[in-house]
């Protein structure tokens, strides 16, 4: 059994290391909206994910947010920031910032280690496509998942259309991507992309006690397990960041984002 | 089939309760966003609640401009 000290906080999530587990805390108000702050504190973990998988068994990732997982990108710094640049240059850095969180996410995806990933409350867009990444979903009854990129003229950017394609069936895929539209944690279970649902508040215990269970087995049969099981859709995702950037430079995209970052409305964005 | 008043008033109930809302104080024309004082996240919340109590899906777009009890509940029934 580890029990190495390894802490380590960012300006918007934390990581730790117990017993074996690398638990990676998402806390950003006001639901772990994923910007260049998130970006580089994922790359800190990613870091850490490689350097310290010798010593461990499993990962992780949940959030200390009760409004939920991860409600996707920050789209007000997304806009903010290609409003204050010229086309191309916006473009430039939207493909540059999916290159970077693309290669923290195909790390945890490919990692030796079995990944968990424990959500509740909002788990939509880009939040979504990092629970998508780990190996389980552990979700509690409040959990509710989305793709709603479509909505803003976008498709998922952050690599979730391979994969939710790699883990339900391309029907499944097509409902989800075309209507935009949320769903909660039974539907969740019945497509298969939840593996457990659990009472609410309960995500993290469940899945400390999943990590606990795949722990007693050979770490080298487990990563050849996963190995075999789960491929890495390689050429769709760079394929998906070249669509995400050709769709960010028509202006509905930036008319989308402005709409959404100007609204005011109590309910949750719709065109 | 339970009728839509008695969907109405659980949905009424529900929300009393778990937004922590008088249930005396709600009516079934209030404006659930004002009468609750909850936010965008807190209305995804509101409608899990209403799925998993009432065992239905409710695609979110089928609740755009709903914002008072008795439409949710006429959406609730219709799925029932």
């Amino acid at each position: 059994m580890n029990t190495t000290p390894v802490t380590k906080r960012g300006q918007t999530m934390s990581y730790s290391v117990h017993e074996g587990v690398l638990e990676l805390a998402l806390n950003r108000a006001p639901c772990n909206e994923i910007g260049s702050l998130s970006l580089e504190d994922l790359e800190s973990f990613s870091a850490a994910l490689q350097e310290l998988e010798p010593q461990l068994h499993a990962v992780i990732i949940h959030s200390e947010r009760k409004a939920g997982f991860c409600a996707g990108a920050d789209l007000r710094e997304l806009y903010d920031r290609s409003q204050a640049m010229e086309k191309k240059a916006a473009i430039r850095g939207v493909r540059d910032f999916l290159e970077r969180i693309h290669r923290v996410l195909n790390t945890i995806d490919a990692s030796a280690l079995t990944t968990i990933a424990a959500v509740q409350g909002v788990t939509f867009g880009g939040g979504l496509e990092l629970a998508l990444a780990c190996d389980l979903i552990i979700a509690d009854k409040t959990a509710r998942f989305a793709f709603p990129e479509l909505r803003l003229g976008l498709i998922p950017g952050f690599g979730g259309i391979p994969r939710l394609k790699r883990d339900v069936g391309n029907a499944v895929v097509r409902d989800l991507l075309l209507t935009g539209r949320s769903f909660n944690v039974t539907k969740a279970q019945q497509i298969g992309l939840a593996s457990q649902v659990v009472g609410e508040g309960e995500a993290l215990r469940a899945a400390r006690a999943t990590a606990a269970q795949v722990g007693k087995f050979d770490r080298q049969t487990s990563a050849a397990a996963k190995q075999f099981i789960k491929p890495i859709p390689n050429d769709e995702l760079k394929k998906e960041i070249d669509i995400f950037c050709e769709l960010f430079e028509r202006p509905a995209v930036q008319a989308g984002l402005k709409k959404f970052v100007e609204s005011t409305n109590a309910q949750p964005y719709l065109p | 089939m339970p009728t839509t008043e008695k969907t109405l008033d659980e949905i009424l109930t529900l929300a009393a309760i778990h937004f922590k809302v008088p249930r005396e104080k709600l009516s079934p024309d209030d404006d659930f966003f004002k009468a609750l004082g909850i936010d965008s996240l807190q209305t995804l919340d509101l409608l899990t609640k209403l799925e998993n109590h009432f065992h239905v899906e409710l695609p979110d777009y089928e609740l755009q401009g709903v914002s008072d009890f008795r439409t949710l509940a006429d959406k609730i029934q219709a799925r029932l």
